[in-house]
């Protein structure tokens, strides 16, 4: 089971958490002008590195507040977590 | 109790290291490249050299025959699904499993035991209910089953109406059952290394050549290698690969979890699923049962999942089948599956010329192994996509045609 960093409460365990996919993800800006490519791009191309990925969870079982941490899809390790809507950490490539 | 159909072991296949060639230093160049040498990669360059006469062909591993996903499965064999293209190339597959050990020549264990999908509630029933008569529709053979009906069938399953996911219903294909993955990968390795396909394992590929958008040939760690045309089937690495060729797939790799019990008597003969309290169960020829659930929720690479997941699974199979109890997990493991949006599988051309991808096909590929390669052979072969293939290309995330399977996949798929 991960052992995830929640910037709000500190480490949890995996299960008070959702997982929320790649962070980052910004709504269109402008919605109207967009193609068909760039929709399916936006609805359904999500990231899937074999290594560092900045991704979203949610602590529905503690402060159920959404937050973004990295972490490494080859060896399970995580680096920092942050709230959203501040400065991104590196990755820790 | 129904008898048991066992086959038994009188001629066992030779040695696996008497098989094929071990030890192939790659040509400079083939007509096909199959990257990964799991079922659905054996399986597309047998039918590359059976149906096309194409036998200049190498499958490269990185690492060992079928050490991914075809060696971790749960060996779930059906074609229930809901949609008709669906139907079309998973009942097709199923057509070339009831030949295939005559025709490839090798015992697999394939066993149309049967296979039953369990409702839990009056939505379970109806969604369930749905999906068989779409399967009659489709002539796929299905039939519903009453929990009477289901203890006939499976006399362990707790039918009381006082537990906590009553059993109210079931679909069942006699059709559909389970075979022996390890002896497939090797029929289909034998076949297609007795036609002349060279099976390179340790050989992983870590670039592509593409000149003005057309496909020369791959790098490896044992240097580059030519090709006319290239297929991808690696599975959860699909999204490594695609990123190394310039495109974008619409895949999420996640651990799934499955496991096994110690030897036991026989007391199930047939395959057991239920989406609803998440479980799939059956039981291997020598006696194990075979058990299975959803991914873990993240994205990975680690062929390793959590224990709470395993728990789970493990809680919901004793809730369903309190004889379960007693028994002793034996061990446990992951494999990478690569998830799509809508649950089905992305077969066809990709943005880069003769570069063909087969992927996507989630938590539920095994049963696809001839079906997938018999298609993915067309394709590559007749360098368009195959009628049965046609309906899962990567275009229509942006057609918006999608094959939304996951109500009928359930947990199971």
């Amino acid at each position: 089971m991960l052992n995830i960093p929640c910037p709000y409460c500190g480490p949890r365990d995996e299960t008070e958490f959702h997982y929320g996919a790649q962070a980052h993800v910004a709504y269109p800006e402008s919605p109207k002008d967009l193609t068909d490519e760039q929709w399916a791009k936006f609805v359904f191309i999500k990231s899937n590195p074999k290594g560092w990925l900045a991704e979203r969870w949610v602590h529905n079982s503690g402060c159920r507040r959404w937050f973004n941490v990295w972490r490494n899809t080859a060896t399970h390790e995580f680096g920092p977590s942050y709230k959203p809507f501040t400065q991104q950490p590196k990755s820790p490539a | 109790m129904a008898s048991m159909t066992r086959r038994r072991s009188a001629e066992l296949p030779d040695h696996p290291d008497f098989l094929w060639a071990t030890d192939i230093t790659p040509k400079k160049a083939y007509d096909v490249i199959i990257i990964g040498a799991g079922g659905h990669g054996l399986a597309t360059a047998y039918y590359l050299a059976k149906n096309h006469g194409i036998t200049n062909v190498a499958i490269l591993e990185k690492g060992w025959l079928a050490g991914g996903n075809m060696g971790r499965n749960t060996t779930i064999i059906r074609s229930n699904y809901l949609w008709d293209e669906s139907a079309g190339i998973y009942d097709h597959s199923l057509k070339l499993w009831e030949n295939l050990e005559e025709e490839v020549g090798y015992e697999m264990f394939f066993s149309q035991r049967g296979v039953m999908t369990l409702a839990h509630s009056v939505s379970d029933v109806r969604s369930k209910q749905r999906n068989y008569y779409a399967n009659y529709v489709n002539d796929v053979d299905s039939v519903w089953l009453t929990p009477e009906e289901i203890k006939e069938i499976a006399p362990i399953v707790n039918i009381s109406e006082d537990i906590r996911y009553p059993v109210m219903g079931a679909t069942y294909q006699a059709r559909g059952g389970i075979a022996k993955h390890d002896w497939v990968a090797w029929g289909f390795a034998k076949a297609a290394a007795d036609m002349g396909v060279d099976i390179i394992q340790g050989c992983e590929v870590t670039g592509f050549n593409i000149v003005d958008g057309k496909i020369q040939g791959v790098k490896t760690n044992r240097g580059d290698i030519a090709a006319g045309k290239v297929g991808m089937v690696a599975a959860g690495h699909t999204s490594v690969l695609a990123d190394m060729a310039g495109f974008d797939v619409p895949l999420q790799s996640r651990p799934l979890q499955a496991l096994v019990s110690e030897l036991l008597e026989q007391v199930l003969d047939t395959v057991i699923m239920s989406g609803a309290v998440h479980v799939y169960v059956s039981q291997a020829h020598k006696g194990e049962l075979v058990m299975g659930a959803g991914t873990d929720s993240y994205n990975s690479y680690a062929q390793r999942g959590g224990f709470h997941v395993v728990e789970h699974q493990l809680a919901a199979a004793c809730e369903l089948f309190p004889i379960f109890e007693r028994a002793h997990m034996l061990r446990t493991w992951g494999g990478i599956v690569d998830i799509s949006p809508d649950a089905s599988p992305i077969i066809g051309l990709t943005p880069v010329e003769n570069l063909f991808i087969n992927s996507g096909w989630g938590t539920g590929g095994f049963k696809a192994t001839p079906g997938s390669g018999w298609v993915m052979a067309a394709t590559i072969a007749n360098g368009e996509p195959d009628k049965l293939a046609k309906p899962y290309a990567l275009d229509r995330f942006v057609s918006g045609h999608l094959i939304d399977e996951h109500g009928a996949a359930g947990v199971a798929h």
